[in-house]
């Protein structure tokens, strides 16, 4: 059994689907780095991958908005579809899928341009904006609601990399949210953050899961403890489970997963 | 089923071991308790039902010792999955471990009162009574040790049999108290120790409820209860004493 | 899988407690003391001696090319008469003035006038008898008054009031006539010798006699060159290199593209004016000797260099940023025009202004394709033919008169202190790169 889907929901309605992936895999070359992997994401809900490194929780997260392409050796079959439509297919422009799949990166990588700027800059090459007024309008939500207006209204022709690391990677998620995407991808985001710059990323997190479907690859099963609401756990390039969080977290169906989640690791 | 492999961590697998031997001292001293006061009530010896007494503050000693441990590990550990669910267990456990002692030590003190009436005969039916509540004291708590949830079903199924060493043990005492009227209190006093050991029986039918959601995270059914005392109702009195079982 | 016992650990046990203290190892560390030293004096010997030969370098230099920038001046006292002129002082005030005064007779005056020096050679410089000119141009007025003038000398009084001849030596050794000699006497004994700044160096181009002779053509033809050589190589090689890194396939020909680049960063620099003389003379018959044959084949020259530098600036760029870029839906124009040019600027700057100094001081290339030729006109456009410092260098070095020394020694200062001032902007430009990301 190489799957569990997401069968037991916990209270009520289940939320309206986004991303669906059927036996994705991932060859580099010839090396195989995710085999045959289907799940489900769902829309105003946090998903979590988990699983230690190399497993191909970072690869997998990468195809839902086409990232791969850009590895020369990297070749991806399967099946994925954003509300039905095959992102793979050749209809599909994919500069206009990263606007609608952002993503958020481990090492913050704000532009190295003026904050204002850098959640322009988005609105600005898509189009989205008809005026300066309605630029200006988008970079104040934008930053309004990742939480960084109050620090940034004064200093908004500063650069981008002026700031904090937390903040930082704040403005990288504002600059996400600016495309006004459907699904964040978020790869490790906290991981070179301090635990309080951790905490007020995982206070936007929920707070955006409202707004857009989030995935997020994490490291520290805590953190997907606290902030997701489906987790899968990966090993070795195949999913090994998926189910509610709270369930991975207290009651594992698969032996692998509750090895890995207490700590035994052979 | 045991887990074979253990923790990447050594320590942790060692603050575990430390909580599981706690408990396992725990459960042998209630077993211990259990029998003394029960020879106690039965040789009619005062000495050695205060020995009883006394030594229940090495239960309470150990329950704090096992309560601390076990907010220790969950603070320092984050324990998940099965190991969340065998500390908290073995939290609930040592708390109901520490209320069977304590009606060890009250059936301690009544063996004392009743030791300075005269004998009576129903008393007969009492070690039998504790040794079968003993025998599920150990056996649940190495279910409990082992994760065998096998034996903690077992040990639930046997708690019908100390209801009906219960049921009767009131009867013919409700039947020795009418006739013989005088034997009124040291009787009522034997009706309360009939009651605790009936009362320790459920608790270790509930500490294998405990393993068994410990081992494979559900609940056990409910469990069946057959202390028909409460619908029992003597012929020639109005109430019948009830049972506080809901 | 077995665990990892704890106890399995090499027990310290095992070995004998080091002793650090021991003669042994003392006499380890001051072996080692001693080798770092002798490298380090070695490295201090080696600077020194680069150092004492760049020293030497532009001690020599400076020495023979600081006169250069210097020359003498003698007093003499003219009468712009209309009639020596040949000029008609109606008609110079008349509507056609200007023409009517081009056309008076200066050299006639200046020889009149150096003729009341009373001295057997000339002293004045065949070429004085345009400061008449500029003097009557600037202001008709002069015309019928007497003024008293500061003219260039010849270049045998130049040198001699430079004290580039050892006096003492014979007439047949010393490389200069008595005649010329007393004449420079006579002339300091009068005080009509002054030694003033030599700004003909600047403003003039060549000239036969070296009193005259300036850079100004040279100058402005290397100018000239040299942005005719950044203005095809830069944009060429710049495109060439966002191509091969950002969207060119990974295949064998991109690879021999690559190789083949490296390799033309290494020809001989003569190879591209041969290269030059074939293609862009004798087979576009494209205008010898001009800017934009030089510039173009300097430009063959220096795009490898620009490719090069490129593409190790665009790989520089983290890839963070093109991560972000690609992450927010930017697409690969976007991406390079935006992200990855602005950021690899000042890296690709570094490298063409390298690449620009290497060209400036070219000659062998340019003196195939014929920019070797003797031009005494700056020149007025790209076509029009031209010199460039190197050459100029070059052919003053070869001139037989005496004068020449001090310009060529000059000449390669002012080029030195161009290719200088390039380098300085490089490095500049190189350490805000470093400061920036």
């Amino acid at each position: 059994m190489t799957e569990v889907s997401a069968n037991r929901p916990e209270m009520g309605v289940a939320a309206p689907l986004k991303i669906s992936a059927r036996n994705v895999s991932v060859f580099y070359g010839a090396k195989q780095a995710l085999k045959n992997v289907s799940l489900d994401v769902s829309s105003e809900q946090v998903t979590a991958f988990i699983g230690p490194s190399g497993c191909g929780k970072s690869t997998f997260l990468r195809c839902f908005n086409r990232m791969n392409d850009t590895i020369d050796t990297a070749r991806v079959t399967g099946e994925i579809r954003l509300d039905g439509r095959d992102i793979n297919s050749p209809d599909m422009d994919v500069v206009q899928l990263r606007a609608r799949v952002g993503m958020v990166f481990q090492k913050p990588n704000p532009f190295p341009k003026s904050i204002y700027e850098n959640i322009a800059y988005g609105p600005r090459i898509h189009g989205l904006a008809r005026g300066k007024v309605e630029l200006d309008e988008i970079v104040e939500n934008a930053l309004r609601r990742a939480g960084l207006w109050d620090e940034a209204k004064d200093r908004l022709g500063e650069s981008g990399t002026a700031l904090s690391g937390g903040q930082q990677q704040r403005l990288c998620i504002a600059r996400a949210i600016a495309v006004d995407p459907e699904v964040i991808l978020m790869d490790e985001p906290c991981s070179a953050l301090d635990p309080i710059a951790t905490a007020k990323i995982e206070e936007l997190i929920d707070d955006l899961r409202g707004r857009y479907a989030i995935v997020i690859v994490t490291h520290n099963m805590q953190q997907a403890a606290r902030v997701s609401q489906k987790t899968a756990f990966f090993h070795l390039g195949s999913m090994v489970e998926y189910g509610d969080t709270s369930m991975i977290f207290t009651n594992p169906v698969q032996r692998r997963t509750k090895d890995y989640i207490t700590g035994r690791y052979g | 089923m045991r887990e074979p492999n253990a923790h990447t961590v050594k320590s942790f697998d060692d603050d575990i071991a430390l909580l599981r031997s706690i408990i396992s001292r725990m459960g042998g001293l209630c077993e211990a308790q259990i029998v003394g006061a029960v020879d106690a009530l039965v040789t009619r010896n005062m000495d050695a039902a205060a020995r009883v007494v006394a030594e229940d503050a090495r239960i309470d000693a150990l329950e704090a010792e096992a309560e601390a441990l076990a907010v220790k590990i969950i603070a320092l550990r984050a324990p998940l999955a099965n190991d969340l669910r065998e500390i908290v267990a073995a939290l609930k456990i040592a708390g109901v471990l520490e209320r069977i002692g304590d009606y060890a030590k009250n059936i301690a003190k009544r063996a004392s009162v009743v030791a300075q009436a005269p004998p009576i005969g129903p008393v007969i039916i009492v070690p039998e009574m504790a040794r079968v509540v003993v025998s599920m004291i150990r056996d649940v708590l190495d279910a409990f040790v082992d994760r065998d949830v096998d034996l903690a079903r077992a040990v639930c199924e046997r708690d019908r049999g100390v209801d009906d060493f219960y049921n009767s043990l009131f009867r013919s005492l409700l039947t020795f108290m009418m006739e013989n009227p005088h034997y009124i209190t040291p009787s009522t006093h034997l009706l309360f120790v009939a009651k605790n050991l009936e009362r320790i029986g459920d608790h270790a039918t509930s500490v294998g409820e405990m393993v068994h959601f410990a081992v494979t995270g559900e609940h056990l059914t409910d469990r069946p209860k057959s202390d028909d005392t409460s619908t029992y109702l003597n012929k020639s009195s109005d109430d019948a004493g009830f049972s506080d079982e809901p | 899988m077995t665990g990892f016992s704890p106890n399995a650990v090499l027990s310290p046990d095992d070995r004998e407690p080091t002793n650090w203290q021991s003669a042994r190892m003392r006499r380890r560390v001051e072996a080692r003391y001693r080798a770092e030293l002798f490298f380090k004096l070695a490295g201090l010997g080696a600077l020194l001696l680069a150092g004492a030969f760049l020293a030497f370098l532009l001690f020599t230099i400076v020495r023979d090319g600081a006169s250069g920038f210097r020359h003498s001046e003698v007093r003499i006292s003219v009468q712009f008469s209309p009639q020596l002129l040949g000029i008609d002082p109606v008609a110079a005030s008349g509507p056609d003035a200007a023409a009517v005064i081009r056309r008076g007779d200066y050299v006639g005056l200046m020889q009149a006038t150096t003729a009341q020096l009373g001295l057997p050679v000339d002293v004045v410089s065949e070429g004085a008898w345009l400061a008449l000119r500029r003097a009557v141009t600037d202001d008709p007025r002069v015309l019928g008054t007497t003024r008293t003038l500061w003219v260039p000398v010849t270049s045998s009084i130049d040198l001699l009031a430079k004290g580039k001849f050892d006096l003492a030596r014979p007439a047949i050794s010393r490389g200069i006539s008595d005649r010329d000699v007393a004449a420079w006497r006579s002339l300091e004994s009068r005080g009509l010798l002054r030694m003033r700044f030599n700004s003909l160096f600047m403003t003039e181009a060549d000239s036969t006699a070296p009193e005259l002779a300036g850079i100004a053509g040279a100058a402005l033809g290397s100018l000239l060159t040299v942005l005719v050589a950044l203005g095809l190589a830069f944009p060429i090689g710049v495109m060439a290199a966002v191509y091969l890194e950002e969207f060119a396939p990974r295949n064998r020909w991109t690879d021999m593209i690559e190789v083949s680049i490296n390799n033309l960063a290494a020809v001989p620099s003569i190879i591209f004016g041969l290269l030059g003389l074939a293609v862009f003379l004798n087979f576009f018959n494209m205008p010898r000797s001009a800017p934009v044959v030089g510039g173009a084949t300097l430009a063959l020259m220096t795009m490898p260099v620009i490719v090069i530098a490129a593409r190790l600036a665009i790989k520089a760029v983290p890839p963070s940023i093109r991560d972000a870029g690609l992450g927010i839906g930017a697409s690969p124009i976007q991406l390079v025009f935006h992200h990855i040019l602005p950021i690899a600027l000042p890296g690709i700057m570094t490298g063409s202004i390298i690449g620009t100094a290497r060209a400036l001081g070219e000659t062998a290339p340019l003196l195939l394709i014929g920019m070797r030729a003797f031009v005494t006109d700056v020149p007025q456009g790209f076509a029009s033919p031209a010199t460039v410092l190197p050459v100029q260098i070059f052919l003053w070095s070869d001139d037989v008169q005496r004068g020449f020394v001090e310009k060529t020694s000059a000449a390669i200062i002012v080029l030195l202190v161009v290719l200088l001032l390039l380098n300085s902007v490089a490095i500049y430009l190189r350490n805000r790169y470093e400061r920036q990301l």
